[in-house]
């Protein structure tokens, strides 16, 4: 009994927060303020939608469409990338894996700050700041899609079949396409998962690398409306809708894909 | 022989073919901006002739890295994030603990919704669960304070507390399933032998439990350690609704600070003595336990 009490408590400070967000999103800018936070009065959902989207030329709908260029491209190119890497690391032994492995592992204790900053003087040499291939690029290298892959290519793709491909004649890369990415298949589906996710919520990136507004990601975006707020309460709304909207799509991924974020958590556990 | 050395050369080949699409990128974009701060951190840039002379950048050994240790905003930035991890990530991992053993107990109903419940969190953006608390606590738009509780979450001290409050909020839940599985992955063998002899479920969760997950423990608190040392997201966002955030608030704001106005070579010094800092606790840290579980 006592237990179950505790659990719906955490579950009360989980969820109401969010609870809060989808309430105030259907709330008329003068109610929202003023009425019980977490309780409905009057739907304005469609209204609020609408001020949303029409806010500014329609800026948010292209944030969102940026968002998704930057997290459906970069994640769909950080798992291929890393589906390579990390198979050839679990199922070829050569000279100086480890090291490369300890590597990888490595640099996630490093600071963005450190990667981003001297990114942004080169790229701006490069001529690519303010430009998608300023985000795109550095998200397409994803060292936990490699830890990750690594250990699904491990678990799911027996070595016999390999060598059986090897002994018909297939080259490496074929046995590669044909045989083991479809047998890692739902194992990078949780590496794009995590990868899309991260670029979704990336902050510091597009703060350093972007300037015109055209090129913002939803998530940055509301940060810099967030910013013109304490000015213009009316924008103060447009933030939690915004926020409501860009947070909805994850959300509902997750919610459809436990199966997928339940095993990458799993595996993040083991060392 | 010569059939021999074509199969090694190709087999170079199929791991250059294989290994290159990600350690290019990698090199790039992850291994060269870190050896060029570490370059730029040695750099001076002066101005040579006057107001209106040219900009000459030289080496300047540890000048930038004694700026930065004189500096009392980086000591100050510095302490924050070091207090808040002390605190915010044991009390974070204490909490996801309890959850994962609440939940591994066989009698609870609704454990479905309570795992899901407890990880949705962490598929909001960090911008966006800032906005959501920041909100939330600002007395001028909180439901909280216009209920009666008259508090200042975003004023004087509390607002460290309130950022390590949405940092807890966000990765609370998804530490308490990494947990759970790590849980479940324990025979059940070992729990019933216990029983037998008559432990208690405390006592099994002490003496059994905790130990077997204990790897875990330890690996996902550091990398909730190296998350809180490199704090940004959320103090910026803060720092959008109360004055009581400082555009130095932490380390990496600094950095950024400095970068903002052309400082790059303070604003690399600063990122590498953060890095140097996160891998010398990380690392302290992993010692410290394995002495004492020794010992």
């Amino acid at each position: 009994m006592i237990v179950c009490v505790i659990l719906a408590v955490f579950a009360g400070y989980f969820l109401l927060p969010l609870w809060w967000l989808g309430v105030t999103a259907t709330k008329r800018q003068g109610d929202f303020a003023t009425t019980n936070g977490f309780w409905f009065s009057g739907f304005h959902l469609v209204e609020n939608l609408r001020a949303l989207f029409g806010y500014g030329d329609g800026i948010f709908a292209r944030w969102l469409l940026n968002s998704a260029i930057y997290a459906g491209v970069g994640a769909l190119a950080a798992t291929v990338l890393s589906s390579m890497t990390g198979y050839y690391l679990a199922k070829f032994s050569f000279r100086g894996r480890s090291f490369l492995f300890s590597i990888v592992l490595g640099s996630v204790m490093v600071p963005s700050t450190v990667l981003a900053l001297p990114l942004f003087l080169v790229f701006s040499k490069a001529h690519l700041v303010d430009t998608y291939w300023a985000v795109l690029l550095p998200s397409i290298v994803s060292p936990f899609g490699v830890y990750l892959s690594r250990i699904f290519a491990d678990s799911s793709v027996p070595t016999e079949i390999i060598e059986a491909a090897r002994v018909d004649g297939a080259g490496e890369f074929r046995i590669f396409t044909t045989i083991a990415q479809r047998l890692m298949l739902p194992g990078l589906a949780t590496v794009y998962l995590f990868g899309f996710v991260a670029i979704w919520n990336s902050f510091f990136l597009p703060l350093l690398m972007l300037q015109s507004q055209d090129l913002y990601p939803a998530t940055f975006g509301l940060y810099a409306w967030k910013g013109q707020a304490q000015m213009d309460p009316h924008v103060q709304l447009l933030v939690v809708i915004g926020s409501f909207v860009a947070t909805a799509p994850l959300m509902a991924a997750f919610l459809a894909l436990q199966r997928y974020w339940r095993a990458g958590l799993t595996l993040g556990a083991l060392d | 022989m010569a059939e021999r050395s074509f199969r090694r050369q190709r087999g170079r080949l199929v791991g250059l073919g294989f290994l290159s699409p990600f350690f290019v990128p990698f090199v790039l974009f992850y291994i060269g901006p870190v050896v060029y701060a570490a370059v730029q951190s040695t750099e001076v840039t002066q101005r040579v002739g006057g107001i209106f002379g040219t900009e000459v950048t030289r080496f300047g050994g540890v000048t930038q890295y004694a700026a930065v240790l004189t500096s009392g905003d980086f000591w100050s930035s510095l302490s924050r994030v070091v207090l808040l991890a002390a605190v915010q990530v044991p009390v974070m991992g204490a909490v996801a603990l309890l959850l994962a053993l609440l939940l591994d107990s066989p009698r609870v109903k609704l454990g479905r919704f309570f795992r899901l419940a407890y990880f949705l969190p962490f598929a909001v953006p960090g911008v966006v669960a800032a906005i959501m608390w920041g909100t939330l606590l600002d007395p001028n738009t909180s439901p909280i304070y216009q209920a009666g509780l008259h508090v200042d979450f975003l004023g004087g001290s509390l607002v460290l507390p309130s950022i390590g409050n949405v940092a807890s909020w966000t990765f609370a839940g998804s530490n308490a399933i990494i947990f759970l599985a790590a849980l479940k992955a324990v025979p059940p063998q070992l729990f019933e032998a216990a029983r037998i002899d008559g432990a208690g479920d405390l006592r099994i969760a002490w003496s059994i439990k905790i130990p077997l997950v204990r790897p875990t423990i330890i690996f996902t608190g550091i990398l909730n350690m190296i998350g809180v040392l490199q704090l940004i997201t959320e103090p910026m966002i803060f720092r959008t609704i109360t004055s009581e955030v400082t555009s130095g608030y932490t380390p990496n704001m600094l950095a950024y600070n400095a970068a903002s106005t052309n400082q790059y070579q303070y604003a690399a010094a600063v990122s590498v003595t953060l890095a140097v800092i996160t891998f010398a606790a990380s690392f302290g840290f992993l010692r410290l336990l394995q002495r004492r579980s020794e010992g």
